[in-house]
């Protein structure tokens, strides 16, 4: 079981193998996630650091969970409040965590290849937690696995993916994960939430929701940023609403068995129904949260174990 | 004192062509071309220049010099050094710097400063708008006087069409050059790459090249209107070249530059969030690339420049968004440009009118020629010889090259400006 990366920074750098190989171990977490005992060891001795530099409460808690789970030491650093604001450059910021030797970093930015920057500085793990409009690679790992769960297979699947997707690196992350997998994309919203060159993606995009969702099996909806309700990209939170808002009116379109997705936080009445969102038999929302704790570990266990393998070698 | 190059391949813009001959120069200027080796005076000091080829010096129209202001990234010695090093005998200075240029007492005393400081011409621009605020116009009927070569507000776009319709008049009047940044500065706010599959996977902030051909249209409906004199410092993409023609076949007085960034390289050269290649407007997809060299091969654009733009190291080690934009480039135009010409996109006399000719023209200087009387301001340079390029060793105070590590091919024998050496490889 081979995973030849030293940092998790993306989807884009992994191949099918990767995922497999990383969607098989988070499996086996999740099953012993469900345990009473739910502690493994493969951390241990290991010191993780979640360095946010933007407000997320779910990622973060979901990472240290995972971390305490194998048995690191997890501290949390709040960054917005941190030396940033007193004029420290991200690099200063990273060099001066490089020298008390973390071993696995992960970092949220809102600037898309801040987390890349600061994996060519220094010497440990680092997992993107989220950079700026670019990438999420766990979320969308954690999107593969729920998918897996549910279906029974992760490939040969009509997949939705409706709303923002110009603003989202969650579905950055998961356009390039479905596609390495060999699934058939479809992304639903206003032109002016599509990303410029989407053409070139090789993904079908539909401005009517009902069409897009015709015969779908997976319906991943994504979060309306309240800053993008007010004109600016759509007309008003009710249009968007009438218009890409899930209901069960408009699920009628997709497949039979369609499961329903939302990355979190939702808005309820703004882009899905509330009801539909709690109904256990189509929405896997609150698998998706499950998931990401085994994912997270999965992933952290991988690199962990590259890191140790480097040790070796050094040490002969 | 005479000088004379033999064995050279000279290259003359002007006449659109490369003759094997001598070049004899008497002091400050040039005595004559000829293809035959005429009797070598006594007292001349003999120059064999082994087949390289001899060419009127490179006329940089847009040189970031940091002073005043940010001295740390660029002086007037440090860049007259990496021009003469580049074969840049005169260096057309950007206002943009802090505070901007845009009186006479700062002018004079850049001026002053160049003059004592660099081994090469320097020629200032001045602001077109106080401040560069877009708002009221600069003493340009001073700033001439001062020795102002054009008037630029550089990336800062004048927004207020009324404003900028008054400053073009009031230019067009005293026969002053404005030069403008073809960039609607609402649609690129914020962008810091162009739009596409590319920018689109990295996430990244991108600017329609729409951008480029809507303000291009706007300042070329102003030029009507006015009859100013106006030079669209960079386009870059091939939606802004129908426009650029129609004004040319119109008889407006109008021309247009390229950056050689924009000339050698892509869009998909940022890989992976590389800040070096952050430019302003950013690079082009590939087909832009290729229409905008052609644009240059069929003298639609007429003048091609390093847009050396100096950024220190803590500028550009940020997320690519925050980054500063700009690379620097008198040192690597030369054999940047070489690429144009090898890759068979431009020959060699187009080339050097874009270089030399074309950008002195523009700016009524003497320079750019090989001609009796013409100043002997002359660049000898090997067009083949190879290298890998090594930002380390460039003479810049700013080392933020987009080529570093690249392999290239021209290289600078020797930079003579009035006359003199100013630079010798070793």
């Amino acid at each position: 079981m081979s995973f030849p990366h030293r940092h998790l920074l993306g989807i884009e750098q992994l191949s099918q193998n990767d995922i497999v190989t990383l969607l098989d171990l988070a499996d086996r977490y999740a099953d012993l996630n469900r345990q009473p005992d739910k502690h493994a060891d493969a951390l241990v001795g290991l010191t993780q650091i979640n360095m946010f530099f933007e407000n997320s409460t779910r990622t973060q808690a979901s990472f240290e969970i995972a971390g305490k789970r194998l048995g690191a030491d997890v501290m949390n650093m709040a960054m917005q409040a941190s030396s940033i604001k007193k004029g420290e450059t991200l690099i200063d910021t990273a060099m001066t965590l490089n020298a008390m030797h973390p071993d696995l970093l992960v970092v949220r930015h809102p600037q898309s290849g801040a987390v890349d920057l600061l994996a060519q500085k220094v010497n440990c793990a680092v997992l993107n937690a989220g950079d700026g409009r670019h990438e999420h690679p766990t979320q969308a790992l954690l999107d593969a696995l729920t998918i897996r769960r549910a279906k029974g297979r992760l490939h040969r699947l009509s997949i939705a993916i409706c709303g923002d997707i110009a603003h989202s690196r969650v579905a950055r992350s998961n356009i390039l994960l479905l596609g390495k997998m060999e699934n058939r994309i479809r992304l639903i919203g206003p032109p002016t939430l599509m990303p410029s060159g989407i053409a070139d993606f090789g993904v079908e995009v539909f401005d009517d929701m009902e069409e897009g969702l015709r015969e779908v099996d997976v319906v991943m909806m994504l979060r309306l940023q309240n800053e993008r309700m007010d004109g600016g990209f759509i007309p008003s939170q009710r249009e968007y609403y009438h218009r890409y808002g899930l209901d069960a009116k408009k699920l009628k379109h997709a497949a039979e068995d369609a499961i329903v997705m939302h990355p979190g936080p939702m808005n309820r009445g703004v882009e899905i129904d509330g009801t539909l969102a709690d109904d256990i038999n189509r929405s896997v929302i609150q698998d998706q949260v499950e998931m990401g704790v085994a994912v997270r570990m999965a992933a952290m266990e991988l690199l962990a174990r590259n890191l140790r393998q480097a040790d070796i070698q050094e040490a002969s | 004192m005479r000088r004379v190059f033999v064995n050279a391949r000279l290259i003359d813009p002007e006449a659109g062509r490369i003759l094997s001959g001598t070049l004899v120069t008497d002091g400050e200027v040039i005595e004559s071309v000829t293809e035959s080796t005429p009797k070598l005076p006594a007292d001349a000091e003999i120059v064999d220049c082994n087949g390289k080829y001899l060419a009127p010096g490179i006329v940089d129209l847009g040189v970031k010099v940091c002073e005043p202001g940010e001295r740390h990234k660029e002086s007037y010695r440090s860049a007259g050094l990496a021009a003469a090093a580049g074969g840049v005998t005169t260096m057309i200075t950007r206002p943009d710097t802090d505070p901007a240029i845009d009186s006479p007492e700062v002018l004079e005393f850049v001026t002053r400063r160049a003059n004592v400081a660099a081994p090469v011409h320097v020629v200032p621009m001045a602001a077109l708008t106080k401040g560069r605020a877009g708002r009221e116009m600069t003493e340009i009927g001073f700033l001439m006087d001062a020795g102002a070569a054009a008037f630029t507000d550089c990336d800062h776009v004048v927004s207020d069409a009324k404003v900028f319709a008054r400053a073009l008049t009031y230019a067009s009047g005293l026969g002053a050059l404005v030069i403008g940044h073809p960039q609607d500065p609402v649609l690129s706010a914020g962008a810091a790459a162009t739009s596409g599959k590319f920018a689109s996977l990295r996430g990244l902030p991108a600017v329609s090249p729409m951008a480029e051909r809507m303000a291009l249209d706007r300042d070329l409906a102003l030029v009507e209107m006015t009859g100013a004199r106006y030079h669209a410092d960079q386009i870059t993409t091939t939606r802004a070249l129908p426009a650029l023609a129609r004004a040319k076949r119109n008889g407006l007085d109008v021309t247009a530059g390229v950056g050689i960034h924009h000339l050698t390289l892509n869009a998909l050269d940022v890989a992976d969030y590389r800040t070096f290649f952050k430019l302003k407007p950013p690079l082009r997809d590939e087909d832009d690339r290729l229409a905008v060299a052609q644009a240059v091969a069929e003298g639609l654009i007429d003048i091609i420049s390093s847009m050396h733009t100096p950024q220190d190291e803590e500028s550009k080690r940020l997320p690519f968004e925050e980054a500063a934009s700009g690379a620097v480039g008198l040192e690597t135009l030369l054999p940047a440009a070489m690429q144009l010409v090898h890759g068979g996109l431009i020959d060699m006399p187009t080339l050097w009118r874009a270089l030399s000719l074309n950008p002195a023209k523009r700016l009524g200087l003497p320079g750019g020629r090989l001609a009796d009387g013409a100043p002997a301001d002359l660049v000898l340079f090997d067009a083949d010889a190879p290298f890998v390029l090594d930002r380390s060793r460039l003479r810049s105070k700013s080392l933020n090259t987009p080529f570093d590590g690249m392999r290239m091919q021209g290289k600078v024998l020797a930079t003579y400006v009035s006359g003199s050496c100013v630079y010798e490889a070793d």
